[in-house]
């Protein structure tokens, strides 16, 4: 992680997001703190990719304020911030293209850039590719590559939206070890996910989201042994959610 | 069928024989439709670029206006830029009527509008694909256009191509602000109109053979270059 002091934690106030009249979320309260990885669960529709789009600036909120130790949303705050999408949006260029541009657009010196490029890939094992046209790896490859792409500005909070679904076991693996690394390394990890294993696994805490509400908050741990909510119960136990 | 037969054979014999006359007519509108289409590029694919990314009040109406121009009329186009050069227009102190540039000015506002629409077009797609991501980066407005330009790159050539295609076959526009003027402003497509009135068909046939010749060389070599571009970018 960079040292520009401490990015968290987050605040969010008063937050809701609608389109047409529809509230699609609703979050009077939420802290999330520095401390460790944040999984953001909850069933599809719950608003948890809008949340995170939200978190990072992407799109701005109906009403209420997010704010990141103390400066809103985006803007300054955004550059200092990476996203992975679930579907990694890789540019037409070969896997070192892509890295690079990263960090151009974070203004990495020239001559700094073929050392950061080749310590990203072989961070993402995927050195044997630098000169691969990106779209033609394998999904869990093209993951990867997203996330050392994401790294490569070295942010302080990096969001991941749902980034091992559809990959196989050992492609999930290999992302999760990136992901548990960047966050020993210092990065701040909010994700998406639905893999519960993964969850418990590399949470610290969850954030547990039903139909744009923030049902439960806690401590991973405690949320897999005794959810509080029912919603939550509910969807531990594999059990339909209206 | 026994004169075009004969005629063909006239104009074949014309091209192996290295005619003159007809090569400076070849090597000037390829000339002319190159800048034509040079110029246009530097105002179409900016122009493209930005109506593809930006979001303003009345872009829908430029879209419009800018696909409705992919329609307009050589003729109407020859004489607006004729009365513009002319002694008496706003620009005839630069006295460029009946000279070549003033054929590449009037190729430039027709091919412009083609290859603007078509960036525009293109881009956009890729726009929705990459938009998010770019933002993520803090891209900058301008930082996407690049962006975009150069990852469409290869799409973007069938624009040109299609720009050029206008430009080379272009009579209507050329020979009222060129004169078709003999060593200085004759272009293939006025001389195929000026030699078939004057009963010289064995010229005009040739002419009109090295015109379809070249459109078909300048597509191969562009699909030639996108193919190998595609393949190694995989797009």
């Amino acid at each position: 992680m960079s040292d520009r002091g401490a990015p968290l934690p987050v605040t969010v106030n008063d937050l809701t997001y609608r389109v047409g009249g529809q509230v699609l979320l609703d979050i009077p309260s939420l802290e999330i703190s520095q401390a460790w990885p944040t999984m953001i669960l909850g069933p599809n529709g719950a608003g948890k990719s809008l949340l995170l789009r939200l978190l990072h600036g992407l799109i701005a909120p109906t009403s209420g304020t997010i704010r990141f130790n103390g400066q809103m949303a985006g803007g300054a705050v955004g550059r200092r911030q990476a996203m992975v999408f679930q579907k990694p949006v890789l540019l037409r260029r070969t896997v070192a293209a892509n890295v690079n541009y990263a960090l151009k657009v974070h203004d990495v010196a020239r001559a700094e850039r073929k050392g950061r490029i080749s310590a990203l890939l072989e961070q993402g094992g995927l050195s044997d590719h630098a000169g691969q046209p990106a779209r033609t790896l394998s999904g869990g490859e093209q993951q990867r590559l997203a996330i050392v792409r994401a790294l490569a500005s070295d942010p302080d909070v990096l969001f991941l939206d749902e980034p091992t679904s559809s990959l196989d076991p050992s492609a999930s693996l290999a992302i999760e070890d990136l992901i548990a690394r960047a966050a020993r390394g210092g990065a701040k990890v909010i994700m998406i996910t639905h893999d519960l294993g993964l969850a418990q696994r590399l949470a610290g805490d969850i954030v547990f989201l039903h139909h744009g509400r923030v049902c439960e908050q806690t401590r991973a741990p405690e949320f897999f042994a005794h959810p509080k909510s029912h919603e939550a119960q509910a969807y531990l136990a594999s059990k339909l959610v209206l | 069928m026994q004169d075009f037969a004969g005629t063909f054979a006239h104009s074949v014999g014309l091209i192996l024989s290295g005619d003159a006359e007809l090569w400076a007519v070849v090597l000037l509108s390829l000339k002319v439709s190159l800048l034509a289409v040079f110029a246009s590029a530097v105002i179409g694919l900016p122009l493209g670029a930005l109506l593809a990314v930006g979001r303003f009040r009345g872009r829908q109406a430029v879209i419009v206006l800018v696909n409705a121009l992919m329609g307009l009329p050589p003729v109407v186009v020859g004489l607006s830029v004729y009365m513009i050069l002319s002694n008496s227009g706003p620009l005839g102190v630069l006295q460029l009527l009946y000279t070549p540039t003033a054929m590449i000015i009037a190729q430039t506002i027709l091919v412009a509008p083609i290859i603007a629409a078509l960036t525009r077009e293109l881009l956009e797609g890729l726009n929705n694909e990459y938009a998010e991501q770019l933002r993520s980066f803090g891209v900058s407005r301008m930082g996407v256009v690049a962006t975009l330009l150069w990852d469409g790159r290869y799409g973007l050539s069938t624009a040109l191509l299609a720009g050029f295609g206008r430009a080379i076959a272009e009579v209507g526009a050329v020979i009222i602000v060129g004169g078709n003027i003999n060593h200085v402003t004759r272009v293939m497509t006025t001389t195929i109109a000026l030699e078939t009135s004057r009963g010289n068909l064995a010229l005009a046939m040739a002419l009109g053979v090295l015109l379809i010749l070249l459109a078909i060389m300048v597509n191969a070599s562009v699909a030639a270059l996108g193919m190998s571009g595609r393949a190694a970018a995989n797009v």
